[in-house]
């Protein structure tokens, strides 16, 4: 089913927890809010699932204005970050309470009960109460409640946050999945960049209330509009600096510029905002265009494969992430080099000069 | 969360509700302020009097003594079956069998109908046959309730103290529960004395809580008839005769219906005043 | 500060468990020498947290003794060891000011007041709360009460070591980075020894020189991120360190060598052969997998862009295999070639390494 926010505006008092918001999610579509806490993702959540009523604006399922409708009545799925499922009720019971509410007939129950368990590995949990189940059991169990009722329309408000870490590999690998070759659309806030390249599909970058971009997930990442989606979409935090442009070079300071690349050759003289990810500036030279910048070591960071090095650069701390093992004390000179034809540039206004 | 889907039809289940109210307290309170304002001497007929019974209640000296007799009985009660509550809840098991057990225990004398815990301690004070009184006196102490006033306070407060102890017990202890453990391993670590425990952690974690405790038994005991009435009457002479006892004498024994009503609404507005203080003083922090 | 001994410590819940054999942590002798960073990382339910409980004296291990500097401590209560623990929930006391709070433990040591003063602004100083020390704690973020429970901690000039208990947990991502660099520079500043619990392998890796790695009550190994990353002990190590984690892949020995499918590899040395009947794997991270001209002949079964580098899911017979490919790199479509590096390619016999 197909969702569509058209000029939301949400408000409370006299605080603005949405802002004019027009969004649209396609039938069948794995969506992601990336957004840090307080961003308004879960309002956003509850806007679509109608638990809660915009200020402004219209929320249309299908093509159709849905606005005031009750949630009981959406055919929508909400999982929430806590585990919440009926202390009282065995793991069949739990799934099995959509359908009940619906009135399915016991056959039809116990068949989808068996399809989504098998899908969801709690076959052989289905007589133990919630509170004799792991943590990522009871999720599990949460989860396949919403699954069992084929919701047209899924939310998922940072399931998997409250997971080990291992197991919230896994199922990030399996929730894709779940959905696939359904009409079901699902919609999925996390916290986590990395979460939201991994689960794919499309996402939506929040700030403060205001969608910042949207769009398929790899793309946001590697061609971000704007500095506040960049700086939403990384992690760890994406490095800026001022620069300026002269002639055909851009200058971080007088002894370190490099050529200005074709694309953008017709740029006004002036400054500009740099910004790279920190993967992209390294202890090695990377790729053709690499020039050399000296930073002071504030802190090194090891962890296995890679080297994360806080430096201090000019005026601006910047983070650099490593492949190999690279030991620094507090205070050495690094010399770091910036993979130039990786970096994004920002006008006044901090957005992305494309051409 | 302010804007949930509009639905008329929702105020229809309100409606049984509505009326009970309506049935309950507005129409006999309207009644009441209708006779606090007029005389009466049957046959419904009427005559207008204004003020003059709320002028003649306030300027009573029974009043003063019986509103005197209330506020005592009220803040003794507090200041003795608040700590000994909480108290009693510091001491109680946090798992194992023993909570069930002490939960049950401390439930039962909320379980008693008013007139029966009344009816209990009457018999178990009296000097001759009763258990108390007969032990006090055992002990060389002149002890009769019946005709010595002080020994009939002692008597009431003791009565309530069994009764409504409990109740801020077990509000206190689900205050006390709700702490996480991590709190008292902190606690532990940073060297605290088990005072500080209690004035850092648990008496603030249970600030809501005691907020309605003490809220909750300050309005009961402020109305408080049945047991003091069953137990003592309202004797001897008067020193038991607490507000609820001096009004019914007033409007069922003297049938003097004005100043009877008229004193139903000061006193009504007491509680409301002192609650309302109540609770202002204590949320006051709260929003700091 | 102080050495810590672990003497073979064993711990179960109750005399019942401890008939039936299941131990809450089976026999272990850790050092913890003075002044170092350690991490303490398994799933939830490794143990991990008994562990950090009976070193802070929150529970008094079954069999074992537990030593600082050589001194048996093992009965003695937790305000005597002069340790700091800051959990996973932040703990301050809500109705005292920031101020009050950070010099709490010493008043309860009978510090002389101008004492205090001096301590609570050297620390505050450190945690960046000067500015709101007169404030009220139950008025500030999650991140900031953290800091508080930190402080208290640190603010004792006795404290022999500070634990924590999955301090990060309610912290939003992007500030993760910034009090895990905190951590790692206040440990270089004060030189305390500080424990760190998480089932993150990120936080682990990033914040320790040492890490525990814990698996059903056993510590499966003990060594620096880069041991744990290039040279797993044991196959939960790899599985659980990484993302993705090592790739395992069943093996049988023919003439000696190592083969999989009738594939034979070269692993990073010389093996004595082990019993027939052992379960016999091959372990490598899939960042020593290289797409290559020749080599093992795999079909390619999905590419997951996560930004920085692709992972690609490969498919030899029945094994499935993940490589990590830089983001430069070109991905053939379906069928493609990989080769191992031996130097990283090793042997685990029933889950314990070989070569």
């Amino acid at each position: 089913m197909s969702i569509e926010l058209k000029r939301v505006i949400k408000q409370s008092g006299a605080d603005t927890h949405i802002y004019e918001t027009d969004l649209k999610f396609e039938a069948g579509g794995f969506n992601m809010l990336l957004g840090t806490t307080l961003s308004g993702k879960t309002t956003l959540l509850r806007l679509m699932a109608g638990l809660e009523r915009p200020t402004r604006g219209e929320v249309w399922f299908n093509g159709q204005d849905v606005t005031g409708i009750a949630v009981q009545k959406r055919n929508v799925s909400m999982v929430y970050q806590q585990f919440i499922n009926y202390p009282n009720m065995t793991v069949y019971e739990n799934i099995a309470s959509p359908l009940r509410v619906v009135r399915t007939s016991a056959s039809q129950i116990k068949e989808k009960v068996g399809q989504v368990a098998e899908l969801m590995r709690l076959t052989p949990m289905l007589d133990r109460m919630p509170n004799e189940l792991s943590g990522g059991q009871q999720q599990r169990t949460a989860l396949a409640r919403a699954l069992v009722k084929s919701a047209d329309l899924v939310l998922l408000d940072e399931p998997l946050a409250n997971l080990d870490y291992k197991l919230r590999e896994e199922l990030r690998e399996e929730l894709p999945k779940l959905f696939q070759g359904t009409d079901t659309t699902v919609v999925y806030a996390t916290t986590e960049p990395m979460e939201a390249l991994l689960l794919g599909g499309h996402t939506a970058t929040l700030s403060e209330g205001r969608v910042t971009q949207y769009g398929p997930t790899a793309e946001l990442y590697h061609a971000p509009r704007a500095l506040i989606t960049a700086q939403v979409f990384s992690d760890p935090p994406i490095n800026t600096s001022r620069i300026s442009k002269r002639g055909g070079r851009f200058y971080l300071s007088e002894s370190v510029s490099w050529p200005v690349p074709e694309r953008i050759a017709g740029l006004a003289d002036g400054d500009y905002t740099l910004g790279f990810r920190p993967h992209h500036i390294n202890l090695h030279p990377v790729g053709e265009r690499a020039i050399e910048v000296e930073g002071r070591v504030m802190i090194t960071e090891i962890s296995g494969s890679e080297s994360v090095v806080h430096v201090q650069v000019a005026e601006s701390t910047w983070v650099s992430l490593s492949h190999g093992i690279h030991l620094y004390q507090v205070g050495d000179m690094a010399r770091l080099y910036l993979q130039t034809n990786r970096c994004f540039y920002f006008d006044s206004d901090l957005r992305r000069i494309e051409t | 969360m302010s804007n949930k889907t509009i639905n008329n039809r929702a105020w229809w289940l309100v409606t049984p509700v509505v009326l009970l109210v309506a049935f309950n307290a507005l129409i006999p309170l309207m009644t009441v302020v209708n006779y606090s304002v007029q005389e009466t001497f049957g046959d419904n007929v009427f005559f207008w009097e204004g003020v003059r019974w709320f002028e003649e209640v306030l300027h009573s000296e029974r009043f003063h003594a019986s509103l005197l007799r209330q506020l005592s009985f009220t803040g003794i009660i507090l200041l003795i079956e608040i700590p000994l509550g909480v108290a009693i809840a510091l001491t109680m098991p946090k798992k194992g069998v023993w909570v069930s057990v002490c939960l049950v225990l401390m439930a039962l004398p909320l379980l008693i109908p008013w007139n029966v815990v009344g009816a209990m301690w009457n018999i178990f004070a009296l000097p001759e046959i009763g258990l108390l009184g007969k032990m006090i006196n055992g002990l060389g102490i002149d002890y009769n309730f019946t005709r010595q006033p002080l020994a009939a306070w002692f008597t009431t407060i003791l009565m309530d103290v069994w009764h409504w102890t409990s109740l801020v017990t077990l509000l206190a202890y689900a205050g006390l529960c709700s702490i996480p453990e991590a709190y008292y391993q902190a606690a532990r670590i940073d060297g605290a004395s088990r005072w500080a425990v209690f004035r850092f952690i648990q008496l603030p974690k249970m600030k809501r809580v005691l907020t309605i405790a003490i809220l909750l038994r300050f309005m009961d005991s402020f109305m408080i008839y049945t047991e003091p009435f069953v137990l003592t009457g309202g004797g001897p002479g008067n020193s038991t005769t607490f507000l609820s006892i001096d009004l019914v004498k007033i409007a069922l024994g003297q049938f003097d219906l004005g100043p009877a009503a008229a004193m139903s609404l000061i006193y009504f507005l007491i509680i409301l005043v002192l609650s309302w203080i109540f609770y202002t003083l204590m949320m006051r922090n709260e929003e700091q | 500060m102080a050495k810590i001994t672990l003497d073979k410590i064993r711990h179960s819940y109750s005399a019942e468990l401890m008939r039936a054999g299941d131990w809450a942590l089976k026999e272990m002798d850790v050092t913890w020498s003075d002044g170092g960073a350690y991490a303490l990382l398994g799933p939830s339910g490794c143990g991990k947290t008994t562990l950090l409980n009976i070193i802070s004296g929150l529970l008094i291990p079954t069999e074992g003794r537990v030593l600082f500097d050589d001194v048996d401590v093992t009965d003695l209560p937790s305000d005597q060891r002069h340790i700091a623990q800051v959990f996973q929930f932040p703990v301050v006391y809500d109705t005292m000011t920031v101020y009050d709070n950070l010099a709490f433990p010493l008043r309860n040591r009978g510090m002389p007041a101008d004492k205090i003063r001096e301590r609570v602004h050297e620390i505050a100083q450190m945690l960046d709360l000067q500015g709101s020390l007169k404030r009220r704690a139950s008025g500030l973020t999650a991140d900031g009460k953290q800091k508080i429970s930190l402080g208290r901690g640190l603010v004792r000039p006795d404290v022999n070591v500070i634990m924590f208990d999955e301090p990060l947990t309610v912290i939003d991502p992007h500030l993760k980075w910034l009090l895990r660099s905190k951590l790692k520079e206040l440990h270089q500043q004060v030189g305390a020894t500080m424990i760190y619990v998480t089932h993150d392998q990120t936080e682990a890796l990033t914040f320790a020189d040492k890490v525990v790695v814990m698996h059903e009550g056993v510590v499966v190994q003990i060594g620096t991120p880069v041991e744990l990353f290039e040279r797993p002990n044991h196959t939960f190590v790899g599985h659980f360190i990484g993302s993705p984690g090592m790739n395992l892949l069943a093996c049988d020995l023919r003439e000696g060598k190592p083969t999989i499918d009738g594939h034979p590899l070269e692993v990073s040395a010389p093996f004595t052969p082990p019993d027939t009947g052992v379960q016999l794997q091959i372990g490598i991270r899939p960042e020593f997998v290289k797409l290559s001209r020749e080599g093992l002949a795999v079909d390619i079964v999905k590419v997951n862009d996560v930004g920085r580098y692709r992972i690609v899911e490969a498919r030899y017979q029945r094994q499935a295999i993940k490589l990590v490919v830089p983001e430069d790199e070109a991905i053939p479509a379906d069928r493609a070639h990989i080769l191992f590096d031996p130097a990283h390619t090793h042997l685990y016999a029933d889950h314990w390494i070989l070569t």
